[in-house]
């Protein structure tokens, strides 16, 4: 079995910003190690030699004209968000207090 | 049941063009049996009832006017199509099937969207789906499950279970999927009908709601192998907006489709797509497609590919990675849900952390931290660097394969559809349902799933998938074409023909 800790999923739910309850933390622990069990033999299956493919059907330099295209008005852009000012978005404080 | 609802999109186009019933008749029709079916169902999430009545009208006026206007029209104009509410769609909530979004209206059109509109498709609305499409069962919306039209105690497949249903359920003769590791094709198996996932790239994915942005595909729903390749004809060619976006052109599907053949042709059967994992009713469906193609002309051959067995762990791996980065954008911030704390000091770190924990369902949380762990520092190289790598070898076995067939051919899932809450406890389980249809996305490559007939121990839908190589979707559709013509060439008709009765035609009905 994989070793996945509650403090391991702790810190990975606070990278990935999603508050967890202690038995969230719990449940998610021991449904995550078995999870990584089931896909770990993939680090089996291919040696150093064999090259990574990151994009099903490889393109490259992809470019377009350098125009002004259809752009959104700052009042669609933010028709969507939970608070606004001035045209902008409003966030709540970005440095804690403290 | 009206005719109207039980008419392929290929024979309604022709029914409007040569003005035997008008666009609003046959939209109204759908409409109705929305109305009257997808309490049962639960297929959508919004109708589209006003806008869709409106273009309706739009095509009829057209037509009756005449004129280089109506000769103008595009041949599917004034047929009715859902579309899977991922796709985003101005004047219509698009969800994702999550909280997170709920209510929320997109600015902008997809480029899929934008080509239905200028063909003048009406609306019917926007189907349900897994959350984020995270899911095989639609069990995972945070609205409710949709229900297989076949037996209502099961589910419709997923993530594309919405769109698959509403088709099923001649809710709509069309709609739109997206296939990210079957999402389309396994919801076809599991509710006998048709769905496709084209090459990488042949459709634009501008507007679709990314999941894992290197697998994701948008992809035709249908009832015939002809509607699919009229759709998919109808929404792909290279855009802009897409950087993904292929430029080659894809224009003899509908062609390949009418003309149906396997003469000649030789027919792949994958020796690992098959045996421990698959139901006694799927094989022998599976077996059954594979005599009709060879008494029709078609030569089998038996393929391996010795790496797909471990498709579906790259998959679990490069898939969450992928969304763990492409559902950061959900913050609190630019769109949809805002959840503050409960107690402490009101930041931004703290708000996004409340907003995502109230707005993210079990399955994609589960993903979001399963990838966030895959991209973590000491353990990129042996999971992320070695899924990239397995990613090679399965092309190199898909290479190999299409050296010694034109095409393969595979059962769709290992099942038929299964209970609701079957296996909504157990995500591996879950995970398995996609065994077959994960490598085509891994690969690039097309797929098409079509009905293959019933299993004999549950009387339910089995799916039959033909896979080709990256950019041969026409063949897809050439085989699709002529494997269901002798399919319902024995069965006296469509499979759906033998679905239950549904809504208030229930009564005197089978079942």
């Amino acid at each position: 079995m994989a070793e996945i800790t509650r403090d391991d999923v702790a810190h990975l739910a606070q990278l990935a910003r999603i508050e967890m309850s202690p038995e969230e933390l719990d449940r998610m622990a021991g449904e995550l190690a078995h999870i990584v069990d089931a896909v770990k033999s993939v680090s089996e299956a291919a040696g150093p030699d064999v090259p990574a493919t990151s994009h099903p059907i490889a393109l490259s330099n992809v470019f377009r004209e350098d125009t002004v295209g259809h752009v959104l008005t700052p009042a669609e852009a933010l028709s969507g968000a939970p608070d606004a000012e001035e045209h902008r978005f409003r966030v709540p404080a970005i440095l804690d207090e403290e | 049941m009206n005719e109207l609802i039980t008419s392929t999109a290929a024979q309604l186009a022709a029914k409007l063009s040569a003005k035997e019933v008008s666009s609003e008749e046959v939209t109204q029709a759908h409409l109705d049996r929305i109305g009257d079916v997808d309490g049962q169902v639960h297929a959508f999430l919004h109708v589209n009832t006003e806008e869709a009545l409106t273009v309706a009208r739009e095509v009829d006026a057209i037509r009756a006017a005449g004129g280089e206007d109506a000769a103008g029209l595009h041949p599917m104009a004034g047929v009715p199509i859902a579309i899977k509410d991922l796709i985003v769609t101005v004047g219509q909530p698009t969800t994702a099937g999550s909280r997170i979004l709920e209510g929320w209206m997109s600015p902008y059109d997809a480029t899929v969207i934008k080509k239905i509109r200028a063909a003048k498709l009406p609306i019917l609305g926007k189907t349900n789906l897994d959350e984020f499409a995270m899911g095989s069962s639609t069990e995972h919306s945070a609205f409710g499950p949709t229900r297989n039209p076949w037996d209502l105690d099961r589910i419709p497949g997923g993530s594309g279970g919405g769109s698959a249903a509403a088709v099923a359920a001649f809710e709509a003769p069309l709609a739109l999927g997206t296939d990210t590791g079957g999402s389309i094709r396994q919801p076809g198996a599991v509710t006998g009908t048709v769905g496709v996932k084209p090459t990488y790239g042949a459709v634009s994915r501008y507007g679709a709601i990314a999941m894992a942005s290197s697998l994701d595909q948008i992809g035709p729903v249908s009832r015939s192998v002809l509607d699919a390749a009229l759709l998919q004809e109808l929404v792909g060619g290279h855009d802009p907006f897409d950087s993904t976006s292929l430029t080659d052109s894809f224009d003899t599907l509908a062609a390949a489709a009418r003309s149906g053949s396997v003469e000649g042709l030789r027919i792949g059967i994958v020796k690992e797509l098959g045996g421990e994992g698959f139901q006694p009713g799927v094989e022998a469906r599976f077996r059954d497609a594979v005599e009709l193609l060879r008494g029709a002309g078609a030569q089998i051959v038996e393929v391996s590919c010795p790496n797909f067995k471990y498709a579906l762990g790259a998959y679990y791996l490069i898939m969450p990675s992928e969304v763990s980065s492409n559902l950061a954008k959900f913050d609190g911030v630019r769109y949809g849900l805002r959840v503050l704390p409960q107690d402490g000091p009101l930041t931004i770190e703290r708000v996004m952390g409340a907003t995502r924990a109230a707005g993210f369902g079990a399955e994609a949380k589960r993903r979001i931290i399963l990838g966030t762990y895959a991209l973590s520092a000491g353990y990129y190289d042996a999971y992320y660097g070695s899924a990239q790598k397995v990613r090679t070898l399965i092309q190199r076995d898909f290479d190999a394969a299409f050296a010694q067939a034109d095409l393969l051919i595979s059962p769709t899932a290992p099942t038929t559809a299964f209970k609701l809450g079957e296996k909504l406890d157990d995500p591996l389980a879950m995970y398995l349902n996609d065994v077959a249809t994960i490598p085509a996305n891994l690969a690039g490559v097309p797929g098409l799933s079509l009905p293959g007939g019933l299993a004999d121990e549950d009387g339910l839908p089995v799916g039959i998938q033909l896979l080709a190589p990256a950019r041969e979707d026409a063949r897809l559709y050439r085989v699709g074409a002529a494997l269901e013509s002798l399919l319902e060439a024995q069965w006296g008709g469509p499979l759906l023909a033998k679905a239950p009765v549904l809504g208030t035609e229930k009564t005197g009905g089978v079942k």
